[in-house]
């Protein structure tokens, strides 16, 4: 099929796409014998636990309550005792404190709907914006495709942006993984009333859908449902077919290829050009918490990788360490790998397979033989591949000499705080210089001098 | 002909003259008054720029130190390169008395070597420890142990820290350190710490920053300090703490008994340049009052 396909306007790569699971129906993940539920999985004050050692739970019963503003709440994905609130590794490779949990059976907690009813936003007048945010802001519902920014907040912008579309990220342009792509062909429809609300809540009437042209079907099949759903409404909405560059699911590059807009830099965020920018993920999680009354403890994941048996996607319960999915697709292989939460590209690197899924948890990527290895490090040619690979128009090569040398004043005049980091330039270096390596660095110093500044006004 | 070259001559003259003029003047009404004994003081300190005192380089520390014997004290301000012997010298410019600061040296507080720390993971990224320490743990399952990577290395002016290549740990030469704390400074995990240096270098130190629970630190690195308390009843003299399951000696307050030292149970309290025991009769006593 051929669409008219857009893409953003600067830089960008297009990395081996290795969509191994494309077709892989996603499966039901068993339930763990023990879940982990690190109290920091989404950008802000980690949660403030509420229950205490031997506690009973049940699914859905919160766990952890919001602990400030920029917070969300926790839920028990699993049904058991409370073993201890103790510190466990999470993705950041450090021990975070966390709350274990046993399994024991798997009961419910009474208000959640689980039938497989569609509920629409027509049948529920009673659902005002304000209503939708607060079920979405009690729920636990954070951003889905790896950033983890509580969505409520998202919906509520600064008095001085006006928001005038939502756009739905389902770009997915990260390698290997296909979680979102699996939940758009499986859960469609709820998808679209996902959308609804979330316009609702923003109180917007245009909604974009993006996706790649690497996923034709899932084009296909919104397209049509967009038409039977919203057709006669007063919503706007479309899909937006886009030529496959990476990094087009970050919410910048986004916003630029399907509204043409570009965001400024920090600390102007999409919602400054009139875009508020929510993973299809998300958009299937506010389906789920504002009319099923579920709160958000289950999520779908990816598990790949080239030297894995049978690689699978999984609806998985959050806490459910990486290691019983992995099992589930046929144990990890034989001798080293790089162990992933993410995909190759912006993926965490982990040292222990104990790690559990989190709300973030978008795959679990194992990358094997050379791939998993860097090679080593040549001087710089001034060939200035990085200038034209960074999405954001950033000189590379130069920050990362910035932070290598520490010239911190300079490397804040050069924006350094803009680096999205997607690793393209990096991933274009045919030196095969670290420079991500270094400009992360160089962003953290600098973002630390900045907050440093503004406490001291 | 001549004509030209007078007229040059005069007219290049003036020029210079009138500049000169000019110059003079302004460097009288725009002089900018500096007390002179900066200067002296400057002069008088090492000038190695390390920034150890806390200042931008020498004359930072100068400019402060005058401002301070104006004010009429001095304390506080010292420079960790020259040590008394310079600021004796400094006080004597100022004519200013400086209290006896007790000489500190950079102590690391890890001993999680190659043996008893094992690897079990492999880092490919950016060889520098800020650089790895923001990607996880590391290579070992300690979270807050050294990282090998050596920025604390590169860091020293004085080339006082080495990478064992044994141990894969920096070790600080007692001699060259000056206690300037750009090591400290430089150290993402903050092991590295100013202790005093005590007499003859002796020293007694838990080196050890792990703040996980006893098992856990115990799975990562077999040196590490479980936060059992022993040493903390062990002191006589309440210079040990033990808080967030790592034991912590107040050099203010140790008086190198060495008690600590002999119950650890997993050697993480260490005592450095001691004399070695002396072999029998001691031992034995010790060792049967421990089971009382």
């Amino acid at each position: 099929m051929k669409f008219n396909a857009r893409t953003f306007s600067i830089g960008g790569i297009h990395p081996e796409e290795n969509k191994l699971t494309h077709e892989v129906a996603t499966q039901v993940a068993a339930l763990p014998k023990q879940a982990i539920f690190p109290l920091g999985q989404h950008i802000g004050a980690p949660a403030k636990p509420v229950v205490q050692k031997g506690d009973k739970v049940k699914v859905g019963t919160m766990i952890a309550e919001a602990n400030g503003f920029v917070s969300a709440p926790i839920y028990s994905s699993v049904s058991g005792t409370v073993l201890k609130i103790d510190t466990a590794i999470d993705a950041t490779g450090y021990r975070k404190p966390a709350i274990i949990i046993n399994v024991e059976g798997d009961e419910w907690e009474e208000r959640i709907d689980r039938s497989d009813k569609l509920e629409t936003v027509a049948a529920h007048p009673e659902l005002t914006p304000e209503e939708i945010v607060e079920r979405i802001k009690s729920a636990g519902v954070v951003g889905m495709g790896g950033a983890c920014f509580p969505t409520f907040i998202k919906l509520t912008p600064p008095p001085t942006a006006k928001a005038e579309c939502v756009i739905i990220n389902a770009v997915e342009c990260e390698p290997y993984i296909t979680a979102d792509y699996r939940l758009m062909m499986e859960h469609a429809d709820e998808i679209l009333v996902g959308l609804e609300l979330l316009m609702k809540a923003a109180k917007v009437t245009k909604g974009y859908i993006g996706i790649e042209t690497n996923k034709p079907a899932a084009i296909e099949l919104l397209t049509r449902k967009c038409a039977e759903v919203f057709g006669t409404s007063a919503y706007q909405v479309s899909v937006v077919p886009l030529k496959q560059r990476y990094p087009q699911g970050g919410e910048k590059q986004l916003v630029d290829a399907v509204i043409g807009r570009q965001v400024p830099a920090p600390p102007a965020i999409p919602v400054n050009v009139g875009a508020i920018v929510q993973n299809v993920g998300t958009a299937f999680a506010v389906y789920e918490a504002v009319m099923k009354h579920k709160p958000l403890f289950e999520r779908y994941t990816t598990v790949t990788g080239k030297r894995l048996q049978n690689p699978s996607n999984f609806l998985v319960r959050m806490g459910t360490p990486m290691k019983e999915l992995i099992d589930a697709c046929g144990g990890m292989p034989e001798g080293d790998h790089k162990l992933l939460a993410g995909g190759p590209m912006m993926g965490k690197a982990l040292t222990s397979v104990d790690v559990p899924i989190c709300k973030g948890t978008n795959s679990v990527t194992i990358i094997s033989d050379d791939e998993a290895v860097r090679k080593e490090p040549q001087p710089c040619i001034r060939c200035a591949k990085c200038v034209g690979a960074c999405p954001m128009g950033l000189e590379p090569y130069l920050l990362a000499k910035l932070a290598a040398v520490q010239n911190w004043e300079r490397s804040e005049q050069e924006d350094v705080v803009s680096c999205i980091e997607c690793g393209s330039c990096q991933f274009t270096c045919p030196a095969h210089r670290p420079l991500l390596d270094h400009i992360r660095l160089g962003k953290a110093t600098v973002m630390g001098i900045i907050r440093g500044r503004a406490e001291k006004k | 002909m001549t004509d030209g070259i007078l007229i040059a001559v005069i007219v290049l003259g003036t020029i210079g003259l009138v500049a000169a003029l000019v110059l003079y003047l302004c460097s009288k009404r725009f002089a900018v008054v500096e007390d002179p004994r900066i200067a002296q003081v400057t002069e008088t300190l090492p000038g190695a720029n390390c920034g150890g005192c806390g200042f931008a380089g020498c004359g930072g520390l100068a400019d402060a130190l005058v401002k301070g014997a104006d004010a009429g004290s001095i304390d506080g301000l010292a420079c960790p390169v020259g040590g008394q012997e310079v600021m004796g010298k400094v006080a004597d410019l100022l004519g200013m008395a400086i209290a006896n600061g007790d000489p500190m040296v950079a102590v690391v507080r890890c001993n999680g070597t190659c043996v008893l720390r094992p690897k079990i993971a492999e880092y490919h990224g950016l060889r520098t420890c800020a650089a790895m320490n923001a990607c996880g743990a590391g290579e070992t399952a300690c979270g807050f142990g050294c990282l090998g990577c050596g920025d604390c290395v590169a860091a020293c002016q004085f080339g006082a820290i080495s990478i064992n290549p044994e141990t894969g740990l920096p070790e600080v030469d007692d001699e060259k350190c000056v206690a300037c704390g750009a090591c400290v400074k430089a150290c993402p995990r903050n092991i590295i710490e100013l202790r005093k240096k005590g007499p003859k270098s002796r020293r007694v130190f838990v080196s050890c920053v792990n703040k996980d629970k006893g098992p856990v630190a115990m799975k990562a690195c077999k040196a590490a300090c479980i936060g059992c308390g022993k040493c903390e009843k062990e002191c006589p003299f309440g210079a040990i703490s033990v808080e967030n399951n790592v034991s912590y000696i107040d050099f203010t307050k140790c008086r190198l008994c060495r008690k600590c030292v002999a119950v650890c149970p997993t050697k993480a309290i260490h005592a450095v340049n001691f004399p070695a025991p002396k072999p029998k009769p001691e031992e034995p006593t010790k060792e049967k009052e421990e089971q009382a």
